[in-house]
């Protein structure tokens, strides 16, 4: 071999001893193979950042203060309170009696009055009323009320409002933290889980301690359904026309083309195609779920195309060949053989499509789904489908965009309820693809 | 409602068919199916079509003209005085969808809705008091035309109603007529599976097309309002909210500039990390860590843009306040500015960078790394000086795919970026974005006439134009780079 190196000093050098050249070059070789496994940390960080971050405060969204008492009224106290002619105060007095009494079987003095107590649990004198009148059959018994405690309140709790940072205003005072002290102490004032956020609709600007998720979440189902109903069939057919049938031509081309190109259309501008034509020109109900549906349905039908038809090409032609040998038609051979072959893989990739839909916030709020139309349950299967609703995403938009700090919480609470759906949607398409594959 | 009982009889009717019509070819061979030149179920499935496939047909042009055809009776009612044509229809509808609901619940006696002498007073106090026209009074010919309208519908309702019975009828005794052993019923069964198929193949064409003429129609509705010049060189963005007029500033270049602005600094917070995760996992990375790493990274992409939106304005925000706002640095002013929305944005986008450029790292053939190594090269040599040179028209087509995602991206920079449309280079201040505008100018009471809220189909024009260059610029690159080694 010809010699090529001029310097020969280095070849003197024992090899295994490296020279500086080499030592640099190893250097650089660790520093790019660091930066590497550094960027990929990185990314890790940030989704365990997002992921704490989510659960630290979404946490204290499914919690509520509440005020636990026990209370037994007798018939003549009932009686004498029904005559009154401010009902509910004479409730609300019973309520004080009785709370006055418990604190001072558990050894606490502490001074309060009406106004402060209204300010922690708000006006309990008509839910206690509510009660008897609806259990007739409980006066006399001991029945014990959870008095859902207000925003503030729960915001000291939960470290939001501290001491310091209280202004004394209409809703809360720093006087009344005392009392809120003496009866968390006693364990009258505790903290205990709130089905009222999976189960109610949104509240008022001014109320977050009563916000739910719940409509919301029916009107992500009503969608899920609009979209299944309509992405999977259609987006079946589709895949087997360009991926069985269809002739190379130029029409076949451009629908290739287009649906290519839908699948990164940004989101909002469906959210425009919805409001133009499902709302402007068909005059399809506003803030609908079925019309959030269909702009959903738009919106995910290519990547459901792209998925399906990956699965149908999954499957190997010999099946195809077989059937067509034994005298099936060619549609027979695709509804028959290839299509529940494929299935497992169709229904993987459609669930993923679904759980893009189901996240998916900013076309929603341009057909009027926005979150402070979720105020109450649909009256009607069917009636779920028109009726105005919001969807989860829409709903934690609406309340972050919210100036109460009380919202945020309900926000984060949200995204834990939404992340778990997502979650759940996901490992179904995992165990399927598990269950199911084959491979050829 | 009576839409939903209509399609719900006709599919009654469509599934007897099918059993009638295999029983019937049944029984036209004596129970033996061999003489048949279809499978029974064929022979059903002929009248089944034949009774869903007319009716469909009929059913969808009716739906789509008659509102058409009591528009036009109704904007000839209102004569020409009409000023604006538009918020007038409008009107004449929420009071005839008043009136309804008014009848159906009972508030209003069914004879006194449709009462042509009717006082409109009278109407509207008995409205208002049920709690459904609370805008305006109801004129007298605002009243006529939306009686006349609710009449109009009825009868085509019941029209319709006849009509789309009468074709399902006639469909399902003609198609069980021509059922014998001989008749072909495959191939017709197979033929218009095949129609189906296409017709459902053209959806996304369809919706394109949908997109393009709506985006487009009322694009021009708006520069007939407003200058296009103004539009596309106007250094202000300034919307009146008070109503129509030409007091509104609508220039889409600020808008414009902080949506370039938030994606560049995405991009430099996705590209490089994004670029050494997938340079390490596909050249470094050991099978166990990969198969691991790899669909962690990816679970940021799968998280909803929601979920960075409430990330930046209430973690992210915040915590860049305490190093740079007033307290630290002094140079925000507040948490939502465009670096705020753009670190976000840089994470979400991360793996969209990662996984494509993986790909297409992982596409370089292995000879060139073996030619490289073969002269001395270390690994990060060869992965600088060949793998990257041969795989970067592909790595471009991946940061190209990422930008258009960033440009589209609405949710973070709605609650991230702030509202204020500024032309500013300082990242530390709030700007706003092409899609954040389109948020603001379309949710609320927007009245689709005024330019205030036409302008945001133009922006979603401008969106709609801007992405599909990048993706068609990124598709081709990356198509041309997969054929250069396969």
């Amino acid at each position: 071999m010809t010699d090529m190196n001029p310097d020969k000093a280095r070849r003197s050098a024992s090899l295994h001893r490296p020279d500086a050249r080499t030592r640099r070059r190893n250097a650089a070789e660790k520093r790019f193979r660091a930066c590497g496994l550094a960027a990929i940390l990185l990314g890790l960080f940030f989704l365990l950042v997002l992921v704490a971050t989510i659960l630290r405060n979404g946490a204290p969204a499914f919690t509520r203060t509440v005020l636990e008492i026990e209370l037994t009224l007798s018939p003549a106290q009932v009686d004498a309170a029904e005559a009154e002619v401010f009902k509910t105060r004479a409730y609300a007095q019973l309520f004080i009696a009785a709370l006055q009494d418990q604190l001072e079987t558990r050894g606490l003095d502490v001074a309060f009055d009406a106004g402060a107590l209204e300010r922690i649990v708000g006006q309990p004198g008509g839910t206690i009323r509510a009660h008897f009148q609806a259990n007739p059959g409980q006066i006399g018994e001991p029945v014990v009320f959870e008095l859902a405690a207000s925003s503030r309140v729960d915001g000291y709790f939960n470290g939001r409002v501290s001491r310091a940072t209280l202004q004394d205003s209409r809703f809360l005072q720093a006087s009344d933290l005392d009392l809120v002290d003496a009866l968390a102490d006693a364990g009258i004032l505790r903290r205990a889980f709130n089905l009222t956020f999976l189960t109610g609709a949104d509240s008022g600007v001014d109320n977050p301690g009563g916000a739910g998720i719940g409509a919301a979440l029916v009107g992500s189902v009503y969608m899920m359904f609009v979209v299944l109903a309509l992405a999977l069939p259609i987006g079946i057919a589709a895949s087997i026309h360009l991926e069985e049938f269809a002739p190379k031509n130029r029409v076949t081309d451009l629908i290739e083309v287009t649906i290519s190109n839908l699948a990164a259309v940004p989101s909002i501008v469906f959210g425009i195609l919805g409001l133009a034509v499902f709302i402007q020109v068909l005059h399809l109900p506003q803030s609908a779920p079925l019309v959030g549906g269909l702009v959903l349905t738009l919106m995910t039908l290519p990547t459901i195309i792209i998925s399906t038809r990956a699965a149908l090409k999954a499957v190997p032609p010999s099946v195809r060949d077989a059937a067509l040998g034994v005298g099936a038609s060619q549609m027979q051979a695709v509804f028959h053989h290839v299509l529940p072959l494929a299935m497992p893989g169709i229904l993987t990739g459609t669930i993923i499509g679904l759980a893009q839909a189901l996240g998916e916030t900013a076309p929603l709020l341009l057909i009027g789904m926005v979150g402070f139309v979720a105020r109450g349950y649909p009256e009607g299967v069917v009636a779920g489908f028109t009726e105005p609703n919001s969807a989860m995403p829409a709903q934690i938009y609406t309340w972050a965009a919210r100036a109460d700090a009380g919202f945020y919480d309900k926000a984060w609470g949200g995204i834990i309820v939404l992340l778990v759906f997502l979650l759940t949607m996901n490992l179904i398409a995992i165990l399927l693809r598990r269950r199911f594959e084959r491979r050829w | 409602m009576a839409v939903f009982w209509l399609i719900g009889i006709v599919l009654a009717l469509a599934a007897a068919g099918l059993v009638l019509g295999r029983a019937r070819a049944l029984a036209c061979v004596g129970g033996d199916a061999r003489g048949l030149h279809s499978r029974p179920v064929y022979h059903g499935w002929t009248v089944a079509v034949a009774v869903l496939g007319p009716v469909g047909l009929v059913l969808t042009f009716w739906l789509l003209v008659q509102p058409l055809y009591v528009g036009a009776v109704v904007s000839a009612m209102l004569g020409d005085s009409a000023d604006p044509r538009g918020l007038l229809l409008a009107e004449v509808r929420r009071a005839a969808e008043g009136l309804e609901a008014a009848v159906e619940t009972g508030v209003i006696p069914a004879a006194l809705a449709e009462d042509a002498r009717a006082d409109a007073a009278e109407i509207t106090r008995r409205l208002k008091a049920a709690g459904q026209v609370v805008t305006s009074d109801l004129t007298a010919p605002v009243l006529r035309a939306a009686q006349r309208t609710l009449a109009l519908n009825a009868s085509g309702d019941r029209a319709m109603a006849g009509v789309v019975l009468a074709v399902a009828l006639a469909g399902l005794v003609l198609a069980l007529r021509r059922i014998a052993p001989a008749f072909r019923a495959r191939p017709v069964v197979e033929r218009d599976l095949r129609a189906l198929l296409i017709a459902a193949a053209s959806i996304a064409v369809l919706t394109t097309l949908g997109i393009v003429l709506s985006l487009v129609f009322n694009t021009v509705g708006f520069f007939r309002l407003y200058p296009a010049a103004e539009f596309f060189t106007g250094l202000d963005w300034a919307p009146s909210f008070s109503g129509r007029g030409g007091a509104s500033d609508l220039g889409v270049l600020p808008l414009l500039w902080g949506t370039l602005y938030i994606s560049v600094v995405a991009l430099a917070v996705a590209v490089p990390i994004g670029l050494f995760a997938a340079i390490y996992l596909s050249e470094y990375a050991a099978p166990r860590f990969r198969a691991l790493a790899k669909p962690l990274l990816e679970v940021l992409a799968g998280i909803p843009t929601i979920v960075y939106g409430l990330f930046a304005l209430l973690t992210v925000g915040p915590l860049l306040m305490r190093v740079f706002g007033e307290a630290g640095l002094g140079w925000m002013q507040s948490g939502t500015a465009v670096i705020t929305a753009g670190l976000v944005m840089g994470i979400m986008l991360i793996p969209f960078v990662s996984s494509l450029s993986d790909d297409i790292i992982s596409a370089v053939p292995q000879a060139l790394r073996d030619g490289s190594y073969g002269l001395g090269a270390t690994r990060s040599e060869t992965i600088r000086q060949v793998v990257l040179p041969a795989a970067l028209p592909g790595i471009v087509g991946a940061i190209l795919l990422a930008a258009s995602r960033a440009i589209g991206e609405t949710m973070i920079v709605v609650l991230g970026a702030g509202a204020a449309a500024r032309l500013s280079l300082n990242p530390f201040e709030a700007m706003t974005t092409v899609t954040a505008k389109i948020v603001s100018q379309l949710t609320g009471d927007a009245d689709f006439a005024s330019p205030e809220a036409l302008v945001a189909f133009a922006l979603g024009m401008t969106l709609f134009v801007l992405t599909l260059g990048l993706n068609v610029v990124a598709l081709v690159i990356v198509r041309r780079y997969r054929e250069h080694y396969e």
